[in-house]
């Protein structure tokens, strides 16, 4: 286990100060059978290396000395100062080292060189919000090596952006200690992709999980672009009670430089069931998860990696909680209520009933 | 069984008929079989209009063989004691019973409804009667084991002995003055008798232990739209059936073996007279003996068949077959593997699906739930145990004794075979009897060797002729839905089954459809086993495919990887013992032991009920 580096399906337990919110919650999700495109962190203990080799936290407490939150100019003058600093300031070897280990690790995950997000993970209370860490310290399909030891960098520098410094200084934050991870995490690359809800939409049943799927991005699922094809589990013993395989006749794939061509889906594809048995299987088995995990019926969004190899290219992109359904009471017609004798009785006369 | 007949067996015009019996010709050379079996078993020809107009379909789950004629007992006692219970003493309101016939040599059935007038007057009477048993199951069954295990011991005292040249000295002194051959022929009417009275009480708490099952069967499936047949039966299934145990002493015998390093002694498969000999020279050996007598009485009553056949052998009277089990079973434990059945997994596993499903359900629903899977629970055990005590230990010791007595029948010269009696029916035994007795007692020789041999041979011809056709799925035509829920459960015949039977849906041909009987996708080679003497042609991990299994087959359930059926629903032996072993089963295919042979590549997915052919 890294110092500076922690993957998102570790063993061991995720701690919020070295791993900040982001990274905390998707290695959490992970281990609880939710997995979310796979990645690691670059620890705080990182930040904290670069930052404590030289006077350099001395030099930013004396470069913001005095300064007047009000005076935007100045303050946007200092902020950039100290991110430049940030930027140029020598990265320790064995930072360098375990952080490029890592991401070469997730590269022969994914069988190659493929695009990665990188993005802060704060912990909490040094930033103003996730909205406002996430507008500027989130860089998408970024490829190589270098390209993300530089993005690493920049989310460590967004520590120190202009509002993230006057926030601070409103909300008495000190600077003291101030630290920060980063997640680098694959972009998924959707062969195949939909949604899942823990309960039969169409009758309020718990014990199914429905699920929707499409070749490539999930887009049109969603948009109903598209007509999916749609399962029937069984949510505890997990069998397939019921299957529709749709003509699907277009999709969205990505082009791997964060746009996405829409195509139409070749003859021998469109009528062929988007999932194996076996991935469907695992969406639902996600579903269920997530489902025990938030202990509410879930809708979710998942996709099926065509990088990644099978067994771990099942991957959840959202869970929320299913409204529709959780407020109102399904609507059972049962014929023998209770049990023994009267019950028996009125079971074995029904029977008849039915026969009309 | 139990019902749905007015509406079900209305025909439709739409569909395909199967074939009526009137116009299935015998197969070549067993032309006037019907005269080897009783006149009431076969179709009559002035009846014809009437039984044309019942849906027929064949029982190859219970009977997959030819019935030699003395066999028909089985059938004629466990059908008509079935149908007893249900139309005489528990009148379960929309049923009666089950109408059997015999055809080229097969058993087809054809359930009874009530009219449904009379539905009405029935209900007070069952529930008080069923009621009753209900509500003192465990006594009621404490009693039960008494009477079946008294038959039993009544049964297994009857000796059929050689005659003497004089009656006993005793016989003059005390003024008896009566010969053996009352007592003979007594003894044989008293073995038919209590054979019959097991089958009696087979049915007695049979019929609603299912009943139970379906309340709660049906609660299900309408709480949960949709819920796997297969979800229902694992909540209910036990682990401790006694069915098991005779598998399970052999494990104990070859755990024991292994444990005191005995291994090569079994390492040799001897035979059990050798091997035993073998033991006998060191103190385990003694020891290991000891437990192996231990264990046969009760537990080696039991078949590898089904008990229905007088060629059904029982390991107490060939002690080849358990010994050849142990031995196959001491070369796995010294590997270090566990034997035993998962139980405590089988437990746990069980327990998740209730807890799951229940977790699912409040207030009234979830009251409902619990009290139904109690009951099915408390009632269950029954519908696997009694298999035991009937079918394995009363019909070892009755079809024991009428091997006795045909060979001692054979011994005067009555017929070529031992076994030849089996080609005589129950009522024919009597007049050879009293043959018997009067060739003894007059002096003179008896009729018998001089007409049975003939007629055995010209019955053995047209029984052998009878054995070369398969028997037809059904006779006449279907009714419209299948959806009698005892039909479906017991036998696997559901209306997409009859459907395919007929052709309708003739889809992939290297696609088999039928129940998912329990879980689990395996991919193999394929062994077609036709009958329990070809069972040692299995090879470990191999798939089993057989018409119809035994859950005395329980030993080779330890070797293969997986089982397809072509009869046989979710409560059929073969789903039992699989879901005991965790085993994947595809029940009810139809086809499959024609379909598939062996050697084939194939694959089982025991989840959605599906077997594929691949290579």
């Amino acid at each position: 286990m890294g110092k500076y580096t922690f993957a998102f399906d570790s063993t061991e337990t995720p701690e919020h100060d070295r791993l900040g919110g982001k990274c905390t919650s998707l290695a959490i999700m992970t281990s609880a059978g939710m997995p979310v495109p796979p990645g690691f962190a670059v620890t705080t203990d990182a930040f904290d290396a670069v930052m404590n080799q030289t006077t350099l936290r001395d030099h930013i407490v004396k470069h913001l000395a005095g300064l007047d939150p009000n005076n935007v100019v100045d303050v946007d003058t200092r902020a950039a100062h100290i991110r430049e600093l940030i930027m140029t300031q020598e990265v320790p070897e064995d930072v360098r080292e375990e952080t490029i280990a890592a991401y070469q690790k997730l590269m022969e995950l994914c069988g190659g060189e493929v695009p990665v997000a990188v993005r802060s993970s704060a912990t909490a209370e040094d930033l103003p919000d996730a909205s406002f860490a996430g507008q500027q310290d989130t860089y998408l399909w970024i490829i190589g090596q270098e390209a993300v030891m530089l993005k690493i960098r920049e989310c460590w520098a967004s520590l120190y952006t202009a509002r993230a410094i006057t926030y601070r200084m409103a909300n008495n934050i000190s600077d003291e200690g101030l630290s920060m991870a980063v997640a680098v995490q694959k972009m998924v690359n959707s062969r195949t992709s939909g949604v899942a809800m823990t309960i039969d939409p169409s009758n309020g049943d718990k014990s199914k999980i429905v699920v929707d799927s499409s070749w490539g991005l999930g887009e049109m699922v969603v948009s109903g672009e598209v007509t999916p094809d749609n399962f029937v589990i069984d949510k505890v013993m997990m069998h397939i009670i019921n299957r529709i395989i749709s003509d699907k006749h277009e999709e969205l794939v990505p082009s791997g430089h964060g746009t996405v061509i829409r195509k139409e889906v070749d003859a021998e594809r469109r009528n062929s069931p988007s999932l194996s048995d076996e991935e469907l299987i695992q969406v639902a088995t996600l579903a269920k998860a997530a489902h025990k995990h938030y202990g509410t019926v879930q809708d979710i969004e998942w996709a099926i990696d065509a990088d990644l190899p099978v067994g771990a290219n099942v991957l959840l992109l959202q869970s929320r909680p299913e409204t529709v359904w959780s407020q109102k009471k399904q609507e059972v017609k049962i014929t023998s209520t209770g049990s023994g004798i009267e019950a028996i009785t009125k079971s074995l006369m029904a029977q008849i009933g039915d026969r009309k | 069984m139990f019902g749905k007949k007015a509406k079900a067996m209305t025909p439709s015009a739409a569909r395909k008929s199967f074939v009526s019996p009137y116009d299935l010709p015998a197969p070549k050379g067993a032309e006037g079989w019907q005269d080897l079996y009783p006149y009431n078993l076969v179709f009559q020809e002035n009846l014809k209009d009437k039984e044309n107009s019942k849906f027929w379909f064949c029982d190859s789950q219970h009977w997959p063989n030819v019935f030699k004629p003395f066999e028909t007992v089985g059938v004629e006692f466990a059908v008509r004691c079935l149908g007893a219970y249900n139309t005489r003493h528990y009148i379960i309101p929309p049923a009666n019973g089950i109408e059997f016939r015999i055809h080229n040599g097969f058993c087809y059935m054809s359930p009874v409804a009530v009219a449904p007038e009379l539905i009405g007057d029935r209900v007070p009477h069952f529930m008080e009667r069923a009621g009753f048993y209900f509500q003192n199951w465990d006594s009621l069954l404490e009693n039960w084991k008494k009477k079946v295990l008294a038959t039993i011991e009544e049964m297994d005292a009857i000796n059929f002995e050689a005659l003497p040249d004089m009656v006993d000295i005793e016989v003059i002194t005390s003024g008896a003055g009566i010969d053996p051959t009352a007592k003979m022929m007594a003894d044989y009417d008293r073995l038919i008798q209590l054979a019959y009275k097991n089958w009696e009480h087979h049915f007695e708490f049979l019929n609603l232990g299912y009943v139970a099952y379906l309340d709660f069967f049906g609660f299900c499936k309408e709480s949960f739209p949709g819920i796997p047949d297969l979800a229902i039966a694992k909540m209910v299934m036990g682990v401790d059936s006694v069915l098991f145990r005779p598998d399970d002493e052999l494990k104990d015998l070859a755990d024991r073996a292994v444990k005191h390093n005995l291994t090569a002694v079994f390492g040799k498969n001897n035979d059990a007279a050798t091997t035993l000999a073998e033991l006998a020279g060191s103190a385990d050996g003694k020891k290991w003996i000891a437990a192996w007598e231990k264990a046969q009485e009760p537990w080696f009553n039991y078949t590898s068949g089904n008990g229905f056949y007088g060629s059904d052998v029982y390991w107490r009277d060939n002690l080849d077959l358990p010994m050849g089990y142990i031995q196959d079973y001491v070369v796995r434990a010294a590997k270090g593997e566990q034997l035993h059945r998962p139980k405590d997994a089988l437990i746990i596993e069980r327990d998740r699906i209730s807890g799951e499903y229940a977790e699912l359900l409040d207030g009234e629903a979830l009251e409902t739930f619990n009290g139904k899977l109690g009951l099915a629970r408390t009632v269950y055990p029954y519908v696997e145990d009694h298999n035991f005590y009937i079918e394995h230990w009363t019909m070892g010791v009755f079809w024991r004794k009428v091997r006795q007595l045909s060979r001692l029948l054979h011994s005067y010269g009555f017929w070529t075979e031992p076994d030849d009696m089996l080609y005589l029916t129950r009522d024919e035994v009597r007049p050879v009897l009293f043959d018997l007795a009067t060739g003894w007692g007059v002096g003179a020789d008896c009729i018998a060797p001089t007409y049975w041999p003939a007629e055995i041979e010209r019955r053995r011809k047209i029984v052998d002729a009878l054995m070369t056709a398969r028997p037809e799925p059904a006779f006449n035509e279907p009714p419209a839905e299948i959806n009698e829920p005892f039909t479906i459960m017991l036998w696997g015949i559901t209306t997409e089954q009859v459907q395919q039977w007929l052709g309708a849906d003739e889809g992939d041909p290297n696609q088999l459809k039928g129940m998912a009987a329990s879980p689990g996708v395996v991919e193999g080679k394929a062994r077609v086993i036709m009958g329990p003497e070809q069972l040692d042609q299995l090879q470990q991990g191999e798939i089993l495919v057989a018409p119809v299994t035994a859950p005395s087959w329980g030993p080779v359930f330890g070797k293969i990887s997986a089982t397809v059926t072509d009869i046989g629903g979710m409560m059929s032996h073969a789903a039992i013992v699989c879901r005991e072993y965790g085993l994947p089963a595809v029940t009810g295919t139809g086809s499959a032991s024609t379909k598939i042979k062996t050697g084939m590549k194939i694959r089982v997915d025991g989840s959605n009920g599906t077997v594929e052919i691949i290579g």
